[in-house]
């Protein structure tokens, strides 16, 4: 089976999409001869043609408005969003008429966009190159939000993605684009969006973490068990939104703990929710109280070393959180 | 300092100089004396525009009652309006072209086939109301029978999406024309902004409708932009704008018609501003006595109500005899109690129904739990 990196899986899923179904197109800033800014769409260009990869002007909310349109009018369009930073003037295309088209129409009309936004920190990227915004769409009844972590998932929840009906906010983590790297089926095949996923049993107690986080959570689970034999699971949430509950609720009920690693700041978060339907749901399950690894509440992320490295959550932080969680 | 007048919608009212409106007379279409042939609307076309005009006013004077009666919880008035839209619907062809409407927009639905019980089902939220389930407010949804959607209460947000719409037709090499209804609130915007610089750099098939009635509520045009009319800005952006009278329906048509030949021959977008009077405050929830006083409504009623001018047109041109201007209004209040009865009649939407199409398989309350 071949290897590749998290940004070879997008490049994969989409360029296979777009050979088999006319009706995929990709719009963007730099989406054309420069092949994006990260290269997702490299070599399309040639390959496609201008009416399929189309360089936007600078200016996000239509972005997303115009492609919205055109799956109004039966296409299936890719809208790329340059950096999660720049997203905030998409937001209410997605999050006020996307979201409700199907909704508000009766289910007369359908909107099968995928936004597919490159997000988060650890990149010196500051305040406006770092940023987190998942739960802003996490929050939206009618989005299906995903944040796969590794190239398989990647690659096969694109393609799930550019099939299914719904909109759906694609997060691709920077820096795990060229950072990652694992086994990719050449063929096209379909990862559940709304399904989280066991990356690593375990028996003493249960990390959910999604994106970056998720390799870091893994790494801390390794070190923690090669050096305190302490056995942790790692649960990749991969959706958002819906929250793959069943998975989450079966985890803590096997470990009796649960910590959620998060970049995002914590209050009123993704790992906000999973906290909350495990007290919802399994408090009588728990040994201990839910613990979170999350950056400090001030606006994500300094751009000086030493404090985005104090920012970012890392496998040393969760390797203290575990065995801390794992002593109760 | 220049003042402005808004009956006459410019700026060269000087302070303390008695100041003459100018009149609907001068500022109407030469085309209205055309013979018929030559624009392209035989006697029935306008008999049937000016029967449709009619409707929507009894129509909407129905839905005002029914909101002082404590029925519909809330209406904007198309009044005012009438001649723009219906002269804007007659310019295309519903058999294939795109409507993204906004909320003002009763006659261009009737123009368009909705029927008044449809459109009173949505008034009253009641099962059956076929645009949005009654989810949405009144006339927004999607058209049962027409490519017509209207998504959102935030204004412009269509304008890109027509663009999209347009697009797409584009990449399928489809002979079809995207329509998109706006008001002079809506233009300031930048979602419009990005809308037109879009269509006109691929050149899309969309004509931008702007129904300029000078108010965003209540705030004037004056305080909305520093030039005189929104269709000269279209220049920036490299396409066509035309301001028309608004209260003349063949002037509209004539605009619109030109507009959608351009867009069918590949030539790109027009942006036309027609200006209308808004004749009634923006909704039933606001009252525009307080922003206008009363020699300025008594104006906009006597000089730009679009009805009597589309029945003298019709009456100049022998097609409209006084009995007949009686038979229409009959006809179309009979129209209109008799849905009013249906749709009062009919239950309200189940709670169940409230759960379905969040997602593609939400389909009933089971759906609840797959959020």
């Amino acid at each position: 089976m071949p290897t590749m990196t998290v940004i070879e899986a997008v490049r994969d899923a989409m360029r296979g999409e777009m050979r088999r179904d006319p009706r995929i197109f990709i719009m963007g800033e730099d989406v054309g001869a420069r092949g994006g800014v990260f290269l997702a769409s490299e070599g399309f260009l040639q390959e496609f043609g201008e009416s399929r990869v189309i360089d936007t002007p600078l200016a996000e909310s239509s972005i997303v408005g115009i492609a919205l349109g055109a799956a109004v009018n039966g296409m299936r369009p890719i809208a790329e969003i340059q950096f999660a930073d720049f997203v905030w003037p998409a937001i209410n295309q997605l999050v006020g008429e996307a979201a409700r088209v199907r909704y508000g129409t009766g289910g007369r009309k359908t909107a099968p966009i995928v936004v597919r936004i490159p997000y988060g920190g650890g990149v010196r990227g500051g305040l406006y190159h770092s940023q987190s915004p998942e739960v802003i769409f996490a929050h939206t009844p009618g989005l299906r939000v995903v944040a796969p972590a590794t190239p398989y998932d990647a690659k096969g929840m694109l393609i799930s993605a550019l099939r299914g009906d719904d909109p759906v906010v694609f997060f691709e983590h920077k820096r795990t684009y060229r950072l990652v790297r694992g086994e990719v089926p050449a063929d096209a095949y379909m990862e559940p969006c709304d399904k989280a996923e066991v990356k690593r049993p375990g028996t003493d107690l249960s990390i959910f973490a999604y994106g970056l986080m998720l390799h870091y959570a893994l790494e801390a689970a390794r070190l923690v068990h090669e050096q305190d034999g302490i056995s942790a699971e790692v649960v990749d949430l991969r959706s958002l939104r819906p929250l793959d509950t069943e998975t989450i609720l079966d985890s803590v009920r096997r470990t009796s703990k649960a910590l959620v690693v998060q970049e995002d700041t914590p209050a009123v978060s993704v790992g906000s929710e999973v906290a909350a339907v495990i007290a919802e749901h399994v408090f009588f399950d728990l040994d201990a109280p839910v613990m979170r690894v999350a950056p400090p509440e001030i606006p994500p992320m300094p751009f000086s070393p030493l404090q985005e490295a104090a920012f970012m959550p890392s496998p040393e932080k969760i390797a203290a959180a575990i065995r801390e969680l794992a002593a109760i | 300092m220049q003042a402005w007048c808004f009956i006459c919608f410019n700026g060269s009212v000087m302070p303390d100089t008695p100041h003459i409106h100018r009149s609907a007379a001068a500022a109407s279409n030469p085309l209205a004396q055309e013979p018929l042939p030559k624009i392209g609307l035989s006697p029935e076309d306008l008999a049937q525009m000016y029967r449709t005009m009619v409707l929507s006013r009894t129509l909407d004077e129905r839905i005002y009652q029914l909101n002082r009666g404590g029925k519909a919880a809330i209406f904007g008035s198309a009044q005012g309006h009438e001649a723009a839209q219906i002269g804007c619907i007659r310019g295309t062809d519903p058999s294939r072209d795109h409507y993204l409407i906004y909320y003002r927009q009763l006659t261009a639905m009737l123009a368009l086939g909705t029927t008044p019980l449809e459109l009173l089902l949505g008034f009253l939220a009641r099962e059956g109301e076929p645009l949005s389930m009654a989810r949405q407010f009144p006339l927004h949804g999607a058209h049962p029978r027409v490519d017509l959607f209207s998504f959102s209460n935030v204004v412009a947000t269509q304008v890109p999406q027509a663009v999209g719409v347009a697009l797409a037709d584009r990449m399928r090499q489809e002979d079809r024309v995207t329509i998109v209804f706006f008001g002079d609130g809506a233009a300031s915007q930048g979602d419009t902004h990005e809308g037109m610089n879009f269509a006109a750099i691929h050149k899309l098939p969309v004509v931008f409708f702007c129904e300029n009635n000078r108010f965003a509520i209540s705030v004037p045009l004056r305080k909305q932009m520093a030039v005189e009319n929104i269709s000269s800005r279209a220049a920036g952006y490299g396409f066509p704008g035309v301001t028309v009278d608004g209260t003349d329906m063949i002037a509209v048509y004539e605009a619109v018609s030109a507009a959608v030949a351009r867009a069918r021959a590949g030539q790109g977008p027009t942006l036309i501003e027609a200006m209308v009077y808004r004749l009634l405050p923006h909704t039933t929830d606001d009252d525009h006595t307080r922003y206008l006083t009363k020699e300025e409504i008594d104006l906009m009623h006597r000089e730009g109500d679009p009805i009597p001018k589309a029945a003298k047109l019709l009456r100049d041109r022998g097609l409209l005899s006084a009995a007949e201007e009686q038979t229409v209004k009959a006809e179309a209040q009979r129209t209109v109690n008799e849905a009013t009865e249906k749709a009062e009649a009919a239950p309200y939407p189940p709670v169940e129904e409230m759960y379905r199409h969040v997602y593609s398989n939400s389909s009933g309350p089971s759906g609840k739990g797959s959020q």
